[in-house]
């Protein structure tokens, strides 16, 4: 199984990224999963070229081929101005729209203090599920204090547990894939279209 | 194969100068270059239909008619005709009018249209905007095809025994193409018909491309209208040339950089290397244009987008005197070599007749 985790954070190093590698490790421990980390700063320019364009740079569209094809995602924003950062957001506004349909995301955030911690279901559960992907039951939220308490820990760990089973579950009944016609498209045939009129 | 230009028609201030065009100056501007595209020996000019600010082209037909009493042998065309939004009943009778004022001279593109709000103003719905191109486009087909049209539909009001008048010139309807950047549903569609699909190219990488011109190809093979080899595809171009390639890209960069669609983005050296845009040399522009050959196979139309970004006429007809002096001659004869003996030219209104007769002539001996 194909685990791609998104992490938006700034700073090298990044607490962000921190949290997102303890979400992976926890979900390779439980389940077989091939890793693919996606840096949104490294795709920052391309992310916003993309949004004046209309069209992907090539190590963006590899980012989104990479999600798009993933069979489960952890996602993990710093918190800015009391939601996921601008740059979170803009990637997930350049996905395909239905790229994410059916797909088990574990969703958690960062931030310098505990107040925030709400984040995760007022912003981002709701930004998955419009996306229609299904987001794990736990989201992860890793304030500054966290790193030095009890209970993160945990919290990953179930976090992780939960994901690794929908992704087995999800990927074990996954329908097979039609073959794409030329150029990789799916096509309903024009007849049917025309008649799908008529009626 | 054709060579020809198309325009959007906008009307952009030249960032060089600060100075935006009247609507009147645009609108002759767009004439001017239609007839020299003539004199320089290129065989197309296609317009682009818009029903908003900054564009000018509202009414195509009337602004072809014009350039067709002024030209001998150019094909005039559309890049695109709304047929989401038109009225097919009105597409059908503008363009069998123009086909006659014209000798024949004409064919069309059909598109949907992606301004959001046009779609209301002509009392419409964007989230329709498959199945209108799908209905009109049906009914558009039988008005030009059969002299009385009883047909009910979705979209449109009812006819009870129409005829479209005039009929087509000579009874040979224009040939038409379906322009789309990333809808397989529209190379679907002119696959089906056995149409021509043009690939607007430009602003995107090639990869879109290649994929939509792909699929046209194997589903114009399915339906039978001959090979995928055989199947007719137009593509856009984007250039600017100087003599000298530095001065190209000076010259143009500040158009460039302020440009509508693509200004304020990438910069020029990323959008040429990733897209089919070229601002060079005469040269370059031919080596560009030949390797879309890699990725769309051999061709029937190549058009080039020279005219827009608030670039003044003087500096457009420039372009046009590069394009039939020393691109066009170049790519005329390096593109025939190596083309496949059954690779068919784009189909013209004397072509069309041809193959009407032929068949009418069959059908007497049978």
């Amino acid at each position: 199984m194909k685990l791609v985790v998104v992490s938006a954070g700034l700073s090298v190093p990044s607490s962000t990224r921190l949290l997102a590698d303890r979400l992976a490790a926890e979900v390779d421990r439980k389940a077989a999963v091939d890793i693919q980390i996606v840096e949104l700063r490294e795709l920052a320019v391309e992310i916003a070229h993309h949004l004046t364009n209309g069209f992907p740079g090539r190590k963006l569209a590899d980012a989104l081929d990479a999600v798009t094809g993933a069979d489960g995602l952890i996602v993990v924003t710093p918190v800015f101005s009391a939601s996921y950062s601008g740059l979170f957001k803009s990637f997930f506004d350049v996905l395909e729209k239905d790229a994410l349909a059916g797909k088990p995301v574990l969703v958690a955030a960062t931030g310098g203090s505990a107040r925030h911690s709400l984040v995760l279901e007022h912003a981002m559960r709701p930004l998955f599920a419009y996306l229609r992907a299904v987001v794990v039951p736990t989201a992860v939220y890793a304030a500054s204090e966290d790193w030095g308490a009890e209970g993160l820990a945990a919290r990953v760990e179930r976090a992780a547990g939960e994901l690794a089973v929908l992704m087995s579950g999800l990927s074990a009944q996954r329908p097979p894939v039609p073959k794409p016609l030329a150029g990789g498209f799916e096509v309903v045939p024009f007849e049917q279209r025309l008649n799908a009129l008529r009626g | 194969m054709q060579f020809g230009i198309f325009s959007v028609g906008d009307v952009t201030p030249d960032p060089t100068t600060g100075r935006t065009p009247t609507e009147r100056e645009r609108i002759k501007a767009m004439v001017a270059i239609a007839l020299k595209a003539e004199e320089v020996g290129l065989d197309v000019f296609a317009t682009g239909e818009h029903h908003n600010p900054p564009f000018v082209p509202s009414s195509p037909t009337t602004m072809l008619g014009y350039i067709a009493a002024r030209t001998e042998k150019l094909v005039l065309s559309t890049s695109t005709t709304l047929i989401t939004t038109n009225d097919p009943v009105k597409i059908a009778e503008d363009f069998a009018m123009l086909q006659h004022l014209a000798d024949g001279r004409v064919d069309l593109m059909m598109g949907r249209g992606n301004t959001g709000p046009v779609y209301p103003w002509f009392g419409q719905d964007i989230r329709e905007g498959i199945n209108l191109a799908v209905e009109n486009y049906a009914l558009l087909r039988r008005l030009w095809r059969e002299d009385v049209v009883t047909w009910e539909g979705k979209f449109r009001t009812p006819l009870q025994g129409f005829t479209s008048t005039p009929r087509p010139l000579d009874d040979v309807p224009p040939f038409v193409w379906h322009g789309s950047i990333r809808s397989p549903e529209i190379a679907e569609q002119a696959a089906y018909y056995g149409d021509g699909f043009f690939h607007n190219n430009i602003f995107w990488p090639a990869d879109h491309t290649r994929r939509m011109v792909e699929l046209y190809r194997s589903r114009y093979a399915h339906y039978g209208h001959g090979t995928a080899e055989q199947a007719i595809v137009g593509l856009g171009g984007h250039v600017f040339m100087r003599k000298n390639s530095q001065d190209a890209v000076r010259e143009f960069r500040p158009y460039f950089n302020d440009a509508p669609v693509y200004g304020h983005g990438p910069s020029l050296e990323d959008f040429t290397d990733q897209t089919p845009l070229t601002v060079g040399s005469p040269q370059q522009v031919v080596e560009k244009t030949l390797a879309f050959r890699e990725y769309a196979g051999d061709y029937q139309r190549q058009l080039f987008l020279i005219d827009h970004a608030g670039l003044p006429l003087k500096t457009v007809l420039e372009q046009l005197d590069m394009l039939g002096e020393d691109v066009v001659p170049v790519l005329r004869a390096e593109f025939a070599k190596g083309r496949a003996a059954e690779v068919p030219d784009a189909p013209t209104h004397a072509s069309l007749l041809a193959a009407a007769q032929g068949v009418s002539k069959e059908e007497t001996a049978v």
